[in-house]
């Protein structure tokens, strides 16, 4: 296999998790837990596949999905913000609710507890040329996302209110910063952001099946914590994580190692990484908390 | 109680109503700040002083009562209309965040933008410029975390002139600072005000009334109680409104014979080396005894490993090099309670985290940690437990006197009797008393400072650190003072006063007497 093919298999595989991670990054810095990603990510692709197959357009797919990633964020914002409820269990919730409603709406609109129709998708037909996925949007998307939300946290004055109420939301609220709304504009963007994570797996495989995110939210938040909390090491941590994912998927084909033992390669790195082998990272020091 | 014949005041709060559950922080308060003058606002822990000025900075809304802020109702805003009306509040906690620049937490809510973007550069410009201006020198590119807390203070002053404030209230900023700090601190503040802004100062120390305000105002449980024109006043005047009865303010000196000569020292210290959060050593290398009968007080700003040296002796923190020694025993590899049993005391500096568990009764609370010694095969005995309770509660002076009452129920002061009352219960040879006074009121602080002499005369060895000087020098021994991690220096108490020793606490100078 040539190096080039498995770059390119690579980069496939990391869109998701970039998409999600961004989203679990700018939420997280504001302060907000994202054990959500999953479920905006499971959203994202049902909403996408709803949209596309009831209009025939991609275009229109991203747009639903993006909305399906916007209504769960919103519940999330609302419980966690407005409510002031433990963040962790809002997300476990969050996370169960989509499983069942995306169930729910797929035996409704397909009749089928599996998979979804194939609908239109982006960057040619499954089992097409490994190129052709260089012809969908999302990709490209995918390649600035982390960059351009560095820039936004690093080099707005939004990015530096949401640094502030993720840290210290009191500081933030005594010098007349709305921290709530900070955090909703920051949650309800977590939620476009890893809905498109799950808009791109369901349009590059023209179609939905249950449960198709499989994890990857998890993932997502592991590379946001691998990376401590800065877009574009938590990029490069979703890189990382995708290459291993690739050279699992190659050494199960070559059949070296026993399959079980090589699809554990990105959930031990993710636990490696996790487990502060790279030096102790310190989270956002508000993270979790709401204030009064 | 005068008013005075000011016509436009710039600060007018009538008859502030604040509840909080059943407390109610404020009832019918009411202050009156003419322009371009430094107003003391005094009380005792608890009057309602910082809950006065979050209201009036607009921090929190207020259940009664009218604002007027240059002769304009004001009543209920926000933040963020306060600080647009040129009133800036400095809290006692300080609001900076620490991951962020100085230059980025002056500006923050008020950023300066070029195309959309945030001009960092014209932040730090304009923070420097300020900085200049005001004499408050600040490294605006440096990050908030590495900063020294008079820095960080200074910070905090930024914030609100850069806002444009004209009345600045400041929550009790001197708490934490050493000497030439709080001096730096006045000249600043007096440069701000011959500026034309106006100041309102908390503030429970009366020498810093009485050298830096114009005017007094009092506040007793949510009350105003009396207002003063400084030059007319006395700090025992002060004390009386205060209180509400005549409080004795002599500094009563610990014994100027110490007690060189004597004995084995109850509690040593060999060279002890303690790691801390962000510090790798935060304690240095630190020796001394302290004798039977004697208190030996560690002065200093605190963050200078006052607490890690607390902790590693009670057991609370691991020790990296050294040794701790209890009555002549090595006790530097026992747990916690074994140090107990051994004879160790601890009232911890927070008693939020360490001292009490809040939820958790009064009577529960006096056993805590010695609940091994209040069993009977294996199953708590109540009737011990009551038993010790009602005595303590008594001796004590523990109100209210329910033992059932969770401890959060409880004022700080007789909070900190609780915890008092505990470690002073159990038999021991060596006592550390850290931030004793912290957060109560002035009664029980009397009350807390003579327990300790009784204990000291009583042939206890006692290790006293505090974060105001002057306790140190009321209860002390000997003094020393911890910087960066050692002793720089250790005198008998009567070669020690403020003068001797804030180039010590600053770091200015050192003997490392250690």
């Amino acid at each position: 296999m040539s190096l080039l093919l498995f770059l390119a298999q690579t980069l496939r595989i990391a869109i998701p998790y970039l998409f999600a991670a961004a989203g679990g990054a700018l939420a997280e810095r504001a302060g907000v837990v994202s054990l959500t990603l999953e479920g905006f990510m499971l959203g994202g692709a049902f909403g996408a596949v709803l949209g596309s197959h009831y209009t025939g357009s991609a275009w229109i797919g991203l747009v639903t999905g993006v909305a399906w990633g916007l209504m769960l964020a919103l519940i999330h914002a609302v419980c966690s913000i407005r409510y002031k409820a433990d963040q962790i269990v809002v997300g476990v919730a969050i996370n169960l609710f989509t499983v069942g409603i995306t169930r729910f709406f797929l035996q409704l609109a397909f009749e089928s507890s599996s998979n979804s129709p194939r609908v239109a998708g982006f960057g040619g037909d499954a089992g097409s040329s490994a190129a052709a996925f260089l012809t969908n949007p999302l990709v490209w998307m995918g390649i600035v996302v982390m960059p351009a939300l560095w820039w936004v946290v690093q080099k707005t004055t939004f990015g530096l209110r949401v640094r502030a109420v993720g840290e210290h939301p009191q500081a933030a609220a005594s010098v007349g910063v709305p921290v709530n709304r900070v955090r909703y504009v920051a949650v309800l963007g977590s939620g476009a952001l890893a809905a498109l994570g799950g808009v791109y797996l369901a349009l590059d495989q023209h179609q939905f099946t249950d449960s198709m995110t499989a994890g990857r939210g998890f993932i997502a938040l592991a590379a946001v914590i691998f990376g401590r909390w800065d877009p574009l090491r938590a990029g490069l941590a979703c890189l990382l994580f995708a290459a291993a994912e690739t050279l699992q998927i190659q050494l199960q084909a070559a059949q070296l190692i026993p399959s079980q033992f090589v699809a554990m390669i990105p959930y031990v790195l993710t636990i490696v990484a996790v487990a502060g082998v790279v030096g102790r990272s310190t989270p956002p020091a508000a993270l979790g908390r709401t204030t009064d | 109680m005068t008013t005075s014949p000011s016509p436009t005041p710039a600060v007018r709060l009538t008859a502030i109503e604040k509840r909080f559950g059943a407390v109610r922080a404020n009832r019918g308060a009411s202050l009156e700040v003419r322009p371009g003058e430094i107003h003391a606002l005094v009380g005792e822990n608890g009057a309602g002083k910082s809950t006065l000025m979050k209201i009036l900075s607009g921090a929190m809304p207020c259940d009664g009562g009218t604002i007027e802020v240059g002769g304009r109702d004001v009543t209920g805003w926000t933040t963020a209309e306060a600080i647009a009306s040129g009133v800036g509040m400095v809290h006692q906690h300080f609001m900076l965040v620490p991951t962020l620049t100085v230059a980025e937490n002056v500006v923050l809510g008020r950023e300066p933008v070029s195309v959309g973007t945030f001009d960092r550069a014209r932040a730090v410009r304009e923070v420097e410029q300020l900085s200049e201006q005001s004499g408050l020198i600040v490294p605006a590119d440096r990050l908030v975390a590495d900063l020294s807390v008079g820095e960080a203070q200074r910070v905090e002053i930024l914030k609100t002139l850069y806002r444009g404030a004209r009345i600045l209230l400041l929550d009790e900023p001197t708490a934490v600072l050493s000497p030439p700090e709080v001096a730096e601190l006045w000249k600043v503040l007096r440069r701000v005000r011959d500026g034309g802004a106006t100041i309102v100062l908390i503030t429970h120390k009366l020498d810093e009334v009485m050298s830096v305000t114009e005017q007094v105002t009092v506040m007793r449980q949510g009350e105003t109680v009396a207002r003063f024109a400084t030059r007319d006043t006395t700090p025992e005047g002060i004390a009386h409104a205060m209180v509400g009865r005549a409080v004795d303010l002599s500094v009563r000196e610990g014994r100027s014979v110490g007690r060189e000569a004597g004995g084995a020292p109850a509690l040593e210290v060999r060279d002890l080396v303690v790691r801390g959060a962000r510090v790798d050593r935060a304690v240095n290398g630190v020796s001394f005894t302290v004798a039977p009968g004697e208190i030996l007080g560690i002065a200093g700003v605190e963050g200078n490993g006052q607490t890690e040296l607390l902790e590693a002796i009670a057991g609370l923190r691991p020790v990296a090099g050294g040794r701790v020694l209890l009555g002549g025993a090595d006790v530097t590899t026992l747990d916690v309670r074994a140090r107990g049993d051994a004879g160790l005391s601890h009232i911890p500096e927070d008693r939020h985290r360490r001292g009490l568990i809040l939820e958790y009764s009064i009577a529960d609370n006096l056993i805590l940690g010695q609940q091994h010694h209040f069993q009977r095969r294996g199953v708590l005995d109540g009737a011990a437990i009551a038993a010790n309770a009602a005595t303590q509660i008594a001796a004590y002076d523990i109100r209210p006197t329910d033992a059932a009452l969770p401890a959060q129920a409880l004022s700080g002061g007789n909070q900190q009797k609780i915890v008092i009352a505990r470690e002073m219960a159990r038999p021991f040879t060596a006592l550390l008393a850290a931030q004793p006074t912290r957060g109560v009121d002035v009664g029980a602080i009397e009350f807390i400072h003579e327990e300790l002499r009784k204990a000291r005369d009583a042939g206890k060895a006692i290790l006293l650190v505090s974060a105001e000087l002057r306790e140190v020098l009321t209860l002390a021994d000997r003094v020393a003072v911890m910087y960066g991690g050692r002793f720089v220096t250790v005198l008998p108490r009567r070669e020690a006063n403020e003068e001797v020793l804030g180039p010590y606490m600053t770091g200015a100078k050192r003997e490392d007497a250690a």
